[in-house]
């Protein structure tokens, strides 16, 4: 049934009519709204018998899902930025202990200083977590993704968080129009959850034992495969949505114009803008395609071995940088790809804490780099040059 | 060889009991069954759940279990009728020359 | 039936595995344990030497009380409330410094756990460094004594009041020294919905510097020196308290143990036993605890 509806909307609803256990809540912007309409849900006796806590911060927040996923719940959350960071230490445990917790990010800038506008520094600090992560491009996206997360986290051969990552106030509160998913559908798509090893008294285990050196690593490895085996375990459920939905996101990656010499590559919803700026340099007759990277954890590597082996030019745009050093998807693509490609890559670091990216400007950027006036490297653009005083 | 291990490092219970902690103390306890009455304080009050008041036969007597006995003490302090007492063990008997 | 085993690494001695096995056996072993990171954990929960025989989780330092809460919510949705009680075993410092907020928040929504906080008055497991919970004049790691100091110099957080404060319950104090009241306290707690907080003075052999043949005597002079009271709060009202027949002067309690011998040599030892007989003579007063001769 399609509405125009608020993105932090569609994810709730799509929540919803995935039956969770128990929901924790606890607002930063621009995720508030999630919360806030899965309580008038809750309100409104709309989740069955699911019980909705108002954490005392994010970490608590994290952690009560921990113990609920650990008795065999299915839960959620939603989180960005600061909060993300505060409950990363409950995030990186999850992970370790195996527990198939689905969050929804709406990526937000980190401080300092302070920004409640969008780009993807919260969710890269997270990359090392052990944590799936999917980049969506849209509302409809986002919104089909809640089942296929909780599919992909609660399969037993992965059984590792997924984070959920939606362009904050882009996607969060942009109204659009939203094929909404039916209960039924759902229903049939994702069964209730059954947890592999979970606390109760009629089976006694131990959850999250110390591990010496002669047996950590081992863990570790684990995790490491689990990430490995998720890859297959998300195409299987990517198609299975295509097929259920009628609607095809695509694989890890999403390749619009395979055949072409320079290539554009972005995530989230900067992807969808520049579908439109490709589509018209192709009129114009440049010979260039997007890759929209959808899953960034476990990260793409064969895809983009395959769609980059004779491209010319890369042109990544990131949305976040590891300082020190340059746009983590720009350092990850370049290592996936190196001795698989040739192709000189352009890395631009964008749009961050919200600053506009009008469309002329990427087109822009992808024509300079096509003409020959960029160098291949790392930049920042779209800021103002600056120097820095003591006031 | 492939060793077996438990999905986020959960465990089976009560595998702690296969770790024979009775070599760790200088001292054990020695139960008088004379003076013992069964009164089960000692038992209620041993850290390593190692001392325990078993029938046999006729009598009822606190029982140590040396394969964990710590030699801590405690069971020896708290019996309200003295009849644990805490004896050094043979190899630490040393003879000074 | 056992619900905690042998063959546990805690030193020879330990208060924590006195006091959790009285509860476990309280409870018939119908407990769901968390336990945030400390000594009863690292003895207790190492990969493949798990001395736990009810279901149990850790994990992490902070957040026993807000895992405690999602497993009570979880049982709670999937109806799976009868299978047991949720029980938090937790060391000081994870409850007084570290965890308070957890804590705090968990208390606020007054989730149907009993928290329990093993009190034995600093970080023991990291060697002995203090707490909010630890006692002033104590000679900790992170608070020695030495020529200007004579250990702490601070207050023991009152966490009885903390807890009563959130409006829980049932809100105890208790000590290894009397396991009977340990157990009667565990089963009357369980019968109230809702949040329920004890905390057990637990005698630490290693870090006190006692030897485990004098550990429950330490815990019982505790008490009956008015530094340690036991008492029972219900939904906010003091409704029992242990009395003391013939209050003990704190000198007695404080001389046999390594962490306060100090007091006896230092030059600010002297003030400082004399600010501890205060605060038990305080707690004599604002409790009650000595039994008025007829």
């Amino acid at each position: 049934m399609k509405q125009v509806v608020r993105g932090f909307y569609s994810v709730a609803y799509s929540v919803k009519l995935c039956r969770p256990n128990v929901i924790c809540a606890y607002p930063i912007t621009p995720q508030t709204e999630i919360v806030e309409n899965l309580a008038a849900m809750y309100a409104n006796g709309e989740l069955g018998g699911a019980v909705y806590i108002t954490a005392e911060s994010e970490f608590g927040a994290a952690s009560i899902l921990v113990g609920a996923s650990a008795a065999g719940a299915r839960v959620f959350t939603a989180t960005c930025s600061q909060g993300l960071i505060l409950m990363s230490e409950v995030l990186f445990n999850a992970a370790g202990m195996r527990l198939p917790i689905v969050l929804v990010n709406t990526n937000r800038a980190l401080s300092a200083p302070l920004s409640i506008w969008n780009d993807h520094q919260d969710s890269m600090a997270l990359r090392d977590a052990g944590i799936m992560q999917v980049y969506v491009e849209n509302n409809q996206e986002a919104h089909d993704m809640i089942p296929q997360a909780y599919k992909i986290a609660e399969n037993r051969k992965v059984l590792l968080p997924f984070m959920v990552c939606m362009d904050g106030y882009k996607l969060t509160h942009a109204y659009e129009p939203v094929d909404l998913l039916s209960q039924e559908m759902v229903d049939s798509f994702l069964p209730p959850y059954e947890p592999a090893a979970y606390l109760t008294t009629k089976k006694p285990l131990a959850f999250g034992c110390y591990a010496p050196p002669h047996i950590y690593m081992e863990f570790r490895v684990a995790m490491q495969r689990a990430m490995e085996r998720a890859r297959d375990v998300m195409l299987d459920v990517f198609k299975e949505w295509a097929e259920v939905s009628g609607r095809d996101w695509g694989g890890h990656i999403a390749v619009d114009f395979p055949d072409s010499k320079i290539f554009v590559v972005a995530m989230g919803s900067v992807a969808g803008l520049l579908r439109k700026v490709v589509e018209e340099l192709r009129n114009d007759g440049v010979s260039v395609g997007l890759i929209k990277i959808r899953t960034f954890r476990p990260f793409p590597v064969e895809e983009l071995r395959e769609t980059l082996k004779d491209a010319e030019k890369v042109v990544v745009f990131d949305r976040s940088v590891s300082f020190g050093y340059e746009g983590p998807v720009s350092i990850e693509l370049k290592s996936a790809i190196y001795g698989y490609s040739n192709a000189e890559i352009y890395s631009f670091a964008v749009g961050l804490g919200g600053r506009d990216m009008p469309k002329d400007f990427l087109e822009r950027i992808i024509r300079d780099v096509a003409e020959g006036r960029e160098r291949p490297g790392f930049a920042f653009k779209g800021h103002h040059e600056f120097e820095e005083v003591i006031p | 060889m492939k060793i077996k291990i438990n999905i986020g490092a959960v465990s089976e219970p009560m595998q702690s009991e296969k770790l024979k902690t009775g070599d760790w103390g200088t001292h054990y306890p020695v139960v008088d069954k004379e003076k013992c009455t069964a009164c089960k304080t000692c038992e209620q009050y041993c850290p390593d759940l190692c001392i325990e008041v078993k029938e046999a036969g006729e009598e009822k007597f606190a029982v140590v279990d040396y394969n964990y006995c710590k030699g801590c003490g405690i069971c020896s302090s708290v019996c309200p009728f003295e009849a644990i007492k805490m004896e050094l063990k043979d190899i630490f008997k040393l003879e000074v020359c | 039936m056992k619900y905690f085993g042998s063959g546990h690494g805690a030193c020879p001695g330990c208060g924590l595995t006195i006091a959790v096995k009285t509860v476990l056996n309280a409870l018939d072993g119908k407990v769901f344990a968390v336990n945030p990171t400390g000594c009863l954990e690292i003895i207790s929960s190492q990969y493949g030497k798990n001395a736990w025989g009810v279901p149990y989780i850790h994990s992490l330092f902070e957040n026993a009380a807000a895992v405690a809460a999602g497993i009570e919510a979880a049982l709670r949705a999937l109806k799976r409330k009868d299978e047991g009680y949720v029980v938090v075993f937790a060391g000081d410092g994870a409850t007084a410094d570290i965890g308070i907020g957890t804590l705090s928040g968990a208390f606020d929504r007054n989730h149907d756990i009993l928290y329990i906080c093993l009190d034995n008055e600093a970080y023991q497991n990291t060697g002995h460094q203090q707490s909010g919970l630890t006692p002033p004049g104590e000679s900790t790691t992170t608070t020695p004594a030495g020529k200007i100091m004579p250990g702490k110099i601070g207050r023991k957080k009152d966490m009885i009041s903390i807890a009563v404060a959130h409006g829980i319950p049932y809100v105890a104090s208790s000590s290894v020294g009397y396991v009977s009241d340990i157990r009667r306290k565990v089963k009357k707690a369980v019968k109230f919905e809702g949040a329920k907080y004890i905390q057990i003075h637990s005698p630490c052999v290693t870090g006190w510097g006692i030897d485990g043949s004098i550990a429950i005597k330490v815990a019982r002079l505790a008490v009956e020196t008015g530094l340690y009271p036991l008492v029972e709060f219900e939904y906010g009202k003091l409704t029992s308290v242990r009395k003391i027949k013939d209050r003990k002067p704190v000198e007695e309690y404080l001389k046999l143990q390594r962490r306060f011998r100090h007091l006896f040599s230092h030059e600010k030892g002297r003030e400082m036993i004399e600010i501890i007989q205060r605060f038990a003579d305080e707690n004599a007063e604002r409790y009650g605890l000595d039994l008025k001769k007829e």
